[in-house]
């Protein structure tokens, strides 16, 4: 089952983001992410919702967000070329001997470290989710004690010559 | 006061003769209530009756209509009878039926009633009260988080944040509870919002951004549907509620009669065709015509109009219409290609479409698949034994058809009684039957008969109202009679009594060996007769064969308040035919087995 990253403009209302969350979890419907912030508009917002599901599955809820009010837009960004980034704050175990190691797979991955203390490094990381993924797993072997990701955020390329 | 239609859609359509929706001319006003604002914006909205009960949250808003003479507040005994009461009001009407409740279990009463219509697609809104702004959230007295509970079964839901934005609000939710597929709206008032001071000026055109139905067609899905209907051999119209408007359906009464197509409706679209017509097939799926089922399962082309393919009407979905396209017509662009896959989407008004689909479709005779058809009506017609000294259900309603000539708005409850009247009463017009079909709700019949009649009051051309119900279902809301009595609504309510739960006990008899575990109300039944003179309602009986038609018409002639008639049925009458659950629509039983 293939997955799918829908962008959705919506109302700021205060019923938007349980309304949509509601329609996901009454129907079935997977929420493998969702993020949600202010969009360009004043009073609007911008939420990036990846599912999965079978073409029926999907279909169903890009009309069945269409179908709620706050809802402006639905675009289902998977049918083209788009861009799409995570962001990840990593708070992993480090001791002198370890930091080191820790802080070349960091600057490997283009992320930064955000916090120190004695005993632990804080990583920040943004990329695609598989390189997220990839962080996570090269940092796990030293101990992950906490971990916040975003959730993925998407828009249309627009430049397609690019790719 | 000088009354205008209403145009508040963005892309407004062309004006159709049903909306009797009404722009007033309220004065304008300064430092007003809250409250104020809101019965102004209610008048200014042609809202002429409500239904609902007071409470702590609204005292303040009761208080204001109390200075309001030309609002009708019809005060219920429960909320849930509000909320079916509005909403047989809507489903008679096309107006929004309005609801005010109070707060906590004021709300929490009247869910099942938007559920009801939410799942039916009516009109209503629903005015709730709530603790004031400060309060929420702090577990006060009749607090209840109305939005939340009511989300997944209202097409928007707003709570309003200052008295301000009152009547702008009370507009969006009307526009929202009749664009597109209609359905209910809850607006949910602090009782500070209703105290607070503001302004009232007439109404500006609302724009809702994020809600603009699709109301005409594709040109291009339109000529690709005119194409198979004019080169299909064996085609049927299924239709759905979505064409009770009278424009549409006199459109759908033209695309079969010109063309010969022949008709079959959901529970929801009856009287849309009328059933006196050669084309008119009857009713389809679990208790549809042996005839509406076999051309489903036989036909080339099926063109759906205002429907949406439920599983009570597909039975089994992999054997649904094996050998048909289907083209499908609905305002609504999720229900399109939800169960069943679609060969011609078309997203659109029925209406609308239909205008421009109509004249271009090729007539044809498609005498072959009409004499087939008429085959399996000679073999197969709807029929029930009658047996000397017996007061069959279905014969009930075959003379109440008769006495009221089909012209009757006829309301159900749900159950056995429900499947008898869609089966055996002659519609003759669109608008004609208020039924729970989507949600199924036992007790609607009473309380939506009642609504339906108040419409009648305020109509020009009233019609009677017929409210058939069980006597299981009956019991539910049966004191909405004290109601229908204390404002002298002369509802007619027939008590189709056959001592049990009808439709679940014929379930127990054909699936559970006759096992009938609970479903027995003999015995227990009160005198329903005796209860209606109680509630100040007139009480008659029929229990012999040759009581039901005098009986009807004695009850017909009552004017001046509700009629309950007490119909002694046969205990264990089943309906039939029956597709059984998860069987293919061709696989109907039209005997019983068990017990027989």
């Amino acid at each position: 089952m293939a997955q799918h990253t829908i962008s959705v403009l919506v109302e700021q209302t205060f019923d938007a983001l349980p309304r949509i969350a509601g329609l996901f979890s009454g129907r079935g419907y997977q929420i493998d992410s969702i993020s949600v912030g202010e969009a360009e508009e004043p009073g609007m917002a911008r939420m990036t919702i990846v599912t999965h599901g079978d073409e029926k599955i999907i279909e169903q809820i890009n009309k069945q967000l269409n179908k709620i009010v706050d809802v402006v837009k639905v675009t289902d960004l998977t049918e083209e070329p788009f861009v799409e980034r995570e962001l990840a704050l990593v708070k992993v175990s480090a001791t002198q001997s370890t930091r080191n190691e820790i802080m070349q797979i960091v600057n490997i991955f283009r992320a930064k470290i955000i916090d120190i203390s004695p005993k632990t490094l804080t990583v920040e990381c943004t990329g695609g989710h598989a390189k997220v993924q990839a962080i996570i797993s090269m940092l796990r072997p030293f101990g992950i004690r906490e971990i916040a990701r975003t959730g993925r955020v998407a828009l249309k390329r627009e430049f397609r010559g690019e790719t | 006061m000088s009354a205008e239609i209403a145009t508040r859609m963005p892309e407004a359509p062309a004006r159709e003769p049903s909306r009797k929706t009404r722009r007033v001319k309220v004065e304008p006003g300064y430092d007003l209530k809250g409250s104020d604002v809101l019965v102004r914006t209610l008048l200014e909205l042609g809202v002429e009756t409500i239904f609902g009960i007071p409470g702590g949250a609204i005292i303040d808003l009761c208080d204001v209509t109390g200075r309001y003479p030309e609002l009708n507040w019809i005060l219920t005994k429960h909320e849930q009878g509000a909320v079916h009461a509005a909403d047989g009001y809507a489903r008679v009407t096309g107006k929004v039926g309005v609801v005010l409740v109070t707060s906590g279990p004021g709300a929490t009463n009247s869910v099942t009633g938007i559920a009801t219509a939410f799942m039916d697609s009516s009109p209503v809104v629903v005015l709730t009260g709530q603790v004031p702004l400060r309060m929420i959230g702090n577990e006060a007295f009749q607090e209840v988080d109305t939005i939340g509970i009511t989300r997944p079964i209202t097409k928007h839901g707003f709570l309003l944040k200052s008295a301000g934005e009152v009547a702008d609000t009370l507009r969006k939710a009307f526009y929202i509870a009749r664009a597109g597929r209609p359905g209910p709206v809850v607006v949910d008032m602090p009782k500070d919002v209703l105290a607070d001071r503001t302004d009232y000026e007439p109404g500006e055109e609302i724009v809702v951004r994020g809600y603009k139905p699709k109301i005409f067609g594709h040109a291009h899905q339109i000529s690709r549907a005119a194409e198979r209907i004019s080169r299909a051999k064996r085609p049927v119209l299924y239709i759905g509620g979505g064409v009770q408007k009278p424009e549409a359906a006199e459109l759908v009464r033209r695309l079969a009669i010109d063309n010969n197509i022949p008709v079959t409706s959901t529970l929801m679209g009856l009287g849309a065709f009328p059933t006196d017509h050669p084309l008119w097939l009857g009713m389809l799926g679990m208790h549809g015509t042996w005839a509406a089922n076999m051309a489903m399962q036989h036909a080339d082309l099926i063109i759906a109009i205002g429907a949406r393919f439920d599983d009570r009407v597909t039975g089994r979905l992999e054997e649904f219409a094996p050998n048909a396209e289907i083209v499908h017509i609905d305002i609504d662009s999720s229900v399109i290609g939800k169960n069943v896959p679609v060969d011609v989407p078309i997203v659109g008004d029925a209406y609308h479409v239909l205008v421009d689909l109509v004249p271009l479709v090729q007539p044809a005779d498609h005498k072959e698949w009409l004499e087939e058809i008429a085959e399996w009506q000679r073999k197969h017609p709807l029929r029930y034994r009658r047996e000397p000294g017996v007061v069959k259900p279905q014969y009930v309603v075959e003379q109440l058809s008769e006495v009221t000539d089909g012209d009757a708005i006829m309301v159900t409850d749900v159950g056995q009684h429900q499947m008898w009247v869609a089966q055996y009463y002659r519609f003759k017009h669109p608008k004609s039957i208020v039924t729970s079909g989507g949600l199924g709700t036992m007790g609607f019949g009473v309380p939506a008969a009642m609504g339906a009649t108040v419409a009648q009051k305020e109509s020009e051309h009233a019609r009677p109202v017929v409210a058939v119900v069980g006597d299981g279902g009956f019991q539910m809301t049966f004191a909405e009679i004290i109601t229908a009595a204390a404002y002298n609504l002369p509802v007619k309510v027939f008590v189709i009594n056959n001592g049990y739960l009808g439709m679940v006990r014929q379930w127990q008899q054909l699936f559970y060996s006759c096992r009938y575990v609970k479903t027995a109300l003999y015995g227990a039944n009160p005198d329903f007769a005796k209860v209606a003179e109680a509630f100040g309602a007139r009480g008659l009986v029929i229990s012999k064969p040759e009581e039901v038609r005098p009986v009807i018409e004695e009850a017909m002639k009552v004017d001046d308040g509700p009629v309950v008639v007490d119909v002694r049925v046969r205990a264990d009458e089943n309906v039939f035919p029956m597709v059984p659950a998860g069987a293919a629509l061709h696989e109907m039983i039209e005997e019983e087995s068990c017990g027989e």
